[in-house]
C-alpha cells in the first residue's frame, strides 16, 4: 500500500554477476509473499477491525473538560498566575515595542533603514535589493499589513535566536546534548504547523503574544541545529591552539568559536527567518495582525488576486531579508576603512530616510499604489469559464481512479492489518527500529480515536506524493542529462523555494475550486522543486570515471539511467522520497482551508468550535504521529539523517 | 559553580514573581495586551475600538458602517480583527475584541462568558433577522416538487453524489467555523448523506451559481440574511419544525435551525468604558435589506468596504442619525 512512492525512487540494484536472474528472484520473494499475504488477509477480514469516525469518543470530551478547567482557572491557578501569563504579557509587550518601533521609524525611514541594512551586508547590490523590495509592498498597496507581519517575524526571530544560539552552541559542544536535541528536533520539523495551534490556543488565549510564540516555535529548529552544525565544524586545530596558550573556556568561546562559526551561525538566522515567515498566514487565524489575514480572508472570498497580492508581498519581505542575511553570512574582506565605509553607509541610508519621514506622508502614497487584483481575477475568471471541462476531467480522474479507491482499502481494512503491513514495509526499507516506530505511530493515531480521518489524510497524501515524486523524479533527470534544461529550470525552482506554502494554495484554487484535489495540486507545486533538486545533484554526483567506464562498456543512454545513475544515486532519491513526503503532508493538512478535509479539517474546527476542541487537538497530535511514520518509513536503509530542511544554502 | 549561580538566578526571578502576586489574563495594571489600545488611544483623540469581523460578508457589511460612522462622525480610531465566532468570545476575554457585531445564538457562549465569567455583555438586537437551512436551487425543486421535504431526501440521494462525497448525496457546508446541526442532522434523521466542507461562504455561493447556471444538483447550507437571494432563486428544505429546546443537545439535534434575532455582544470593559462608541454599537439596528446592499456593493460592486459604507450613509442619513449618542 505504501509501497509506490519509495519502489519509483529506488529500484533494483545495480546488476549483479553470475545467476543473477535467480539472485534477483530470491530478493524478491520475500517482498513479493508479503505483498500477497496482505492482499489474502485483506480479501478475507475486509469491513473487520475497521475503527468508523466517532466525534463522541471519550477522548475528545477528556480533552474539552481539560480546556475548561484552563478556562476556567486562568486567572487563578499558580500556574498561569505566575508563569504562562507572564510569558504571555512579555511576548505581547515586546511585539507591541517592536511594532510601535517599526511604526515610529515611517516607511521612508524603514526603506531607509532595510537599504543601510543591505549596504552594510553586502554592498549596494544589497542595498538596492532591500530598499526596492520594501518599496514595492508599499506599492502594492500592503504597507500597514507588512510592517505588522515584519513586526512579529522579527520578534519570533528574535526569540528564536535568543533560545536557539545558546541551545544551539552546547549542543554543538556536547554530544550527550545533541542526542537528546536532534530527535526533538526531528519531530518539531516534520510535525505539520497546524499542530502547534491548538496547544497555544489554550495556553495563551488568541491574539500577537500567541501567535509570536507558535511562529517562534516553529522557526527555532534551525537556529539551534545550524549553531550546533557551525560550532562542531569550528577546526580542532585551532581550539587546542588557543587552549594552550591559556585562554579559559569561556574565552575560546568567546573569541575562537563563535567568530569562526559565526558566517555559518547566519545561515541559521536566514533559514529561521524563512522558516519564520513561512508561519505568517497559518498565525491569522489566532488572530495576529499582518499579511496573513489578508490572505486567508481573500481565500475565504476565492478571491485570487486580492490573495495573490498579499502573497506577493510576504515574498518581497521574504526575498529582501534572505538576501541580506546570505551577504551577512559570507565572509568579508577589506580593513578598517573597509569597515568605516559599511557603518557609514548604513547610517547615512538610514539617516536619509528618517530625515525624510516628518516631510513625506505619514502613510504610503496612494497615487504610488498600483491596482493589479481586477486583471488577476478576470484571468482566473477566464480559466475557470474556459478550462472547465478540464479542470473538471483532472479532478474526477485523480478523485475516482486514485483518492476514492485507495480511501475505500485503507478504511474498510482492519487496523491492524494496516499497521502490520506498514510495519513490515518500513522494516524492509529503513530497518527494524523504523518499522516499530512507524508501526507504533499508527496504533497511536487508532488510540486517539482518529484512525478514519487518519487513513483519509494518509490516503491525500499517499496520492500527492506518488504524483510529486514522478513529477520531480522526471524533472531532475532531464534536469541532470540537460544543462540547457538545468539551467531553465533553476530560477523557476529558486523562485519556488522563497514562497510562503499557502501562496501555493492559490492557483490550485483557482483552477480546480474547493476540494482535496486542490490539496494535491498545490502540494505538487509545493514539494515539486525540493524533490527534482535533489534528484539532479544526486544523479550529477554519480562519478564522471563510472559513466564513462559503463558507456564504454557500450551502455545505452536508458541502461545507464536505470542501471546505473539511478541506483548510485540512491541515497539521493531516498532523501528527495522522504522530503516530498514530509512537505506533501504539511500542504495536505493546509489545504483542509479549502476543503480537502480529514484531520486538517479537525483541527481548523478544533480553533473554531468549542465543542470541536478535543478532536482538534488529538488532530494535531495525530498529524505529528503521522508525519513521524511517514519520515521513518522512508528514512532508508542506510542509517542516514535527513536534515530536513528546504534549502542547503 | 555556575549552575547553582543560574539555579538561584532562577529562583530569585521567581520570587520576583510571586512577590508580583502573578499576572491576571487582561490585567490593566499589568499593561500589555492592553497596551497598544492604550498606545493608540494616545495617538487618537477618542480612543480605539477592536471590531471582530466574523468571515461572511454580511458580517463585514456590519463592521463597515459601524467602523465607517466610528471613525468619521465619532473621531475613533477601528481595528478590524479578522477571527472566527467562537475565538472572538475569547478575544473579548484575552482584550483582543471589544465588539461582537453580528452574533448567532450562541446561548452556550453566552452563559459561559456573560454568565459565569463575566467579561462580556449584550448590547441589543441588530434588527436583522437570521435564518439558516438547507436548500436547493430554484429548478430542482420545479423538476422534483417533493424535494423539499426532508423524508424525500434520500430517495434523491443519489443526484447528489459527488467526488467527494463517498457515495452517499453530497451535504455541502461552509466554513469550519459557522453555526452548524448538519452532521447531527444526517445523523439523526438517519439521510444517506455525507456533510462536506467547501471552506466558505463564497465556495457555497459559487456553488449555488454553478448550480443554477449548469443545472447540476446541489443540497446545500446556506443563510439569511444573504446578497445572493437577490440574485440566484433557492429553494429551503423543510426539516422536522423547531420548538424551543429541540435543539439544546448538538449531538441529539433532529430539528430545524431556530429563527436567529441577530444581536451585538461586547465585552464588559467597552461597555464600562466605552463612551459614545458603546452607544453607537448599542444603538446599531437595521433591516436585512439594508445589510445586503452594502455586501452587495461590497462583493459584486467591486467597492472597498469603506466606499460601501459611505454610499449607504449618504443615502440613508436618517437612520443612522437615530444610533448617534445623544
Amino acid at each position: 500500500m505504501v509501497s509506490a512512492p519509495v519502489r519509483t525512487a529506488a529500484p533494483p540494484a545495480p546488476p549483479v554477476p553470475g545467476p543473477a536472474r535467480v539472485r534477483r528472484l530470491v530478493r524478491w520473494a520475500a517482498p513479493a509473499a508479503g505483498v500477497v499475504a496482505v492482499v489474502v488477509l485483506y480479501a478475507a477480514f475486509r469491513g473487520t477491525a475497521v475503527l468508523p469516525h466517532d466525534d463522541d469518543a471519550a477522548l475528545f470530551h477528556w480533552l474539552n473538560d481539560a480546556r475548561d478547567w484552563v478556562d476556567a482557572n486562568r486567572n487563578s491557578s499558580p500556574i498561569f498566575l505566575y508563569l504562562v501569563n507572564y510569558i504571555r504579557l512579555g511576548v505581547a509587550e515586546l511585539y507591541t515595542l517592536v511594532q510601535g518601533g517599526l511604526v515610529a521609524l515611517g516607511w521612508p525611514g524603514l526603506i531607509g533603514l532595510a537599504a543601510g541594512l543591505g549596504w552594510l551586508a553586502g554592498g549596494w547590490r544589497i542595498a538596492l535589493v532591500a530598499a526596492a523590495g520594501f518599496a514595492g509592498v508599499g506599492v502594492l498597496g500592503f504597507w500597514e499589513a507588512s510592517v505588522d507581519t515584519l513586526a512579529l517575524t522579527l520578534s519570533a526571530v528574535a526569540l528564536s535566536l535568543l533560545i536557539g544560539i545558546p541551545l544551539g552552541i552546547w549542543a554543538g559542544r556536547s554530544a550527550r546534548v545533541r542526542r537528546i536535541v536532534t530527535p526533538v528536533l526531528d519531530v518539531m520539523q516534520i510535525m505539520p504547523t497546524f499542530s502547534y495551534l491548538s496547544p497555544i490556543l489554550l495556553l495563551f488565549l488568541i491574539g500577537p503574544a500567541s501567535a509570536t510564540i507558535a511562529t517562534m516555535i516553529y522557526a527555532m529548529p534551525p537556529a539551534i541545529r545550524i549553531t550546533a552544525l557551525a560550532v562542531q565544524r569550528v577546526p580542532g586545530v585551532t581550539v587546542e591552539a588557543s587552549e594552550s596558550l591559556g585562554a579559559t573556556g569561556r574565552q575560546t568561546l568567546m573569541k575562537v568559536r563563535l567568530p569562526l562559526a559565526l558566517n555559518t551561525i547566519m545561515l541559521g538566522v536566514n533559514q529561521t527567518i524563512a522558516a519564520a515567515l513561512s508561519m505568517v498566514p497559518l498565525v491569522a487565524l489566532i488572530a495576529a495582525p499582518g499579511l496573513g489575514v489578508d490572505l486567508i480572508r481573500a481565500l475565504a472570498r476565492v478571491n485570487v488576486g486580492a490573495a495573490l497580492v498579499p502573497g506577493v508581498a510576504i515574498v518581497l519581505i521574504a526575498i529582501v531579508l534572505d538576501r541580506v542575511t546570505r551577504a551577512a553570512a559570507r565572509r568579508r574582506e577589506g580593513g578598517r576603512r573597509a569597515r568605516a565605509v559599511r557603518w557609514g553607509g548604513l547610517a547615512v541610508l538610514t539617516a536619509a530616510g528618517i530625515a525624510l519621514t516628518p516631510v513625506l506622508a505619514p502613510e504610503f502614497p496612494e497615487q504610488w499604489q498600483v491596482q493589479v487584483v481586477r486583471p488577476i481575477n478576470d484571468v482566473a475568471g477566464w480559466i475557470e469559464a474556459h478550462w472547465y471541462v478540464f479542470t473538471g476531467f483532472l479532478n474526477d480522474t485523480v478523485a475516482y481512479g486514485l483518492l476514492n479507491p485507495l480511501q475505500d482499502v485503507l478504511t474498510s481494512a482492519p487496523w491492524w492489518l494496516v499497521t502490520v503491513a506498514v510495519l513490515a514495509f518500513a522494516w524492509r526499507v529503513s530497518g527494524p527500529a523504523a518499522g516499530l516506530v512507524a508501526a507504533a505511530c499508527l496504533v497511536g493515531v487508532a488510540a486517539l480515536h482518529l484512525w478514519e480521518h487518519g487513513m483519509e489524510t494518509l490516503t491525500i497524501v499517499l496520492v500527492a506524493s506518488l504524483i510529486t515524486i514522478a513529477v520531480g523524479l522526471a524533472l531532475g533527470v532531464a534536469a541532470a542529462r540537460s544543462r540547457w534544461f538545468a539551467a531553465g529550470l533553476r530560477p523557476v525552482l529558486d523562485a519556488a523555494q522563497t514562497m510562503p506554502s499557502f501562496s501555493y494554495l492559490l492557483p490550485a484554487v483557482a483552477l480546480f475550486g474547493n476540494g482535496r484535489f486542490t490539496a494535491i495540486v498545490a502540494s505538487l507545486i509545493y514539494a515539486v522543486p525540493v524533490v527534482a533538486r535533489l534528484v539532479e545533484d544526486g544523479l550529477r554526483a554519480v562519478p564522471a570515471t563510472v559513466i564513462e567506464a559503463a558507456r564504454s562498456a557500450g551502455s545505452t543512454d536508458r541502461q545507464l539511467l536505470w542501471k546505473v545513475q539511478l541506483p548510485m544515486a540512491r541515497s539521493s532519491l531516498l532523501l528527495a522520497a522522504n522530503q516530498g513526503i514530509v512537505m506533501t503532508l504539511a500542504m495536505v493538512v493546509i489545504g483542509a482551508l479549502v476543503g480537502a478535509g480529514a484531520l486538517g479539517y479537525d483541527v481548523v474546527a478544533g480553533i473554531a468550535q468549542q465543542e470541536d476542541y478535543g478532536k482538534g487537538f488529538a488532530a494535531g497530535v495525530a498529524l505529528v504521529l503521522l508525519g513521524v511514520m511517514l519520515d521513518r518509513i522512508t528514512q532508508g536503509a542506510n542509517g542516514r539523517r535527513s536534515p530536513h530542511k528546504k534549502r542547503n544554502a | 559553580m555556575k549552575k547553582l549561580r543560574l539555579i538561584a538566578g532562577v529562583i530569585a526571578l521567581g520570587l520576583a514573581a510571586t512577590a508580583c502576586g502573578g499576572a491576571k489574563v487582561e490585567d490593566d495594571s499589568k499593561a500589555a495586551p492592553s497596551a497598544s489600545a492604550a498606545g493608540s488611544a494616545a495617538a487618537s483623540a477618542a480612543g480605539t475600538v477592536k471590531i471582530a469581523v466574523n468571515p461572511w460578508v454580511g458580517y463585514e457589511a456590519d463592521a463597515a458602517v459601524v467602523s465607517y460612522l466610528l471613525e468619521h462622525e465619532l473621531g475613533y480610531k477601528v481595528e478590524k480583527v479578522t477571527l472566527a465566532e467562537e475565538p472572538s468570545w475569547q478575544g473579548m476575554e484575552s482584550g483582543d475584541v471589544d465588539v461582537v457585531l453580528e452574533n448567532w445564538g450562541h446561548d452556550d457562549l453566552k452563559k459561559k462568558y456573560i454568565e459565569e465569567k463575566k467579561i462580556a455583555v449584550e448590547a441589543g438586537s441588530t434588527g436583522n433577522k437570521g435564518v439558516i437551512g438547507w436548500y436547493v436551487p430554484e429548478w430542482m425543486a420545479q423538476k422534483y416538487p417533493d424535494i423539499t421535504d426532508y423524508k424525500n431526501l434520500n430517495k434523491y440521494a443519489d443526484l447528489f453524489k459527488t467526488s467527494e462525497s463517498g457515495g452517499k448525496g453530497q451535504l455541502l457546508d461552509g466554513d469550519p467555523s459557522y453555526v452548524t446541526n448538519d452532521e447531527a442532522l444526517v445523523k439523526n434523521l438517519k439521510l444517506d448523506y455525507k456533510v462536506v466542507y467547501a471552506g466558505s461562504e463564497a465556495a457555497l455561493i459559487k456553488a449555488a451559481k454553478q448550480a443554477t447556471d449548469q443545472k447540476k444538483p446541489l443540497l446545500m447550507y446556506f443563510y439569511e440574511p444573504q446578497w445572493l437571494f437577490n440574485q440566484v432563486k433557492l429553494v429551503k428544505i423543510n426539516l422536522p419544525a423547531w420548538e424551543e429546546g429541540c435543539d439544546s443537545d448538538p449531538k441529539k439535534v433532529a430539528c430545524d435551525y431556530p429563527p436567529y434575532d441577530l444581536d451585538k455582544i461586547v465585552s464588559k470593559k467597552f461597555a464600562d468604558t466605552g463612551g459614545k462608541a458603546y452607544d453607537l454599537v448599542k444603538n446599531f439596528q437595521w433591516t436585512n435589506d439594508d445589510q445586503n446592499a452594502v455586501a452587495d456593493d461590497m462583493t459584486n460592486n467591486g467597492m472597498s468596504a469603506e466606499d460601501a459604507a459611505k454610499k449607504w450613509v449618504e443615502a440613508n442619513t436618517a437612520k443612522w442619525q437615530a444610533w448617534m449618542p445623544k
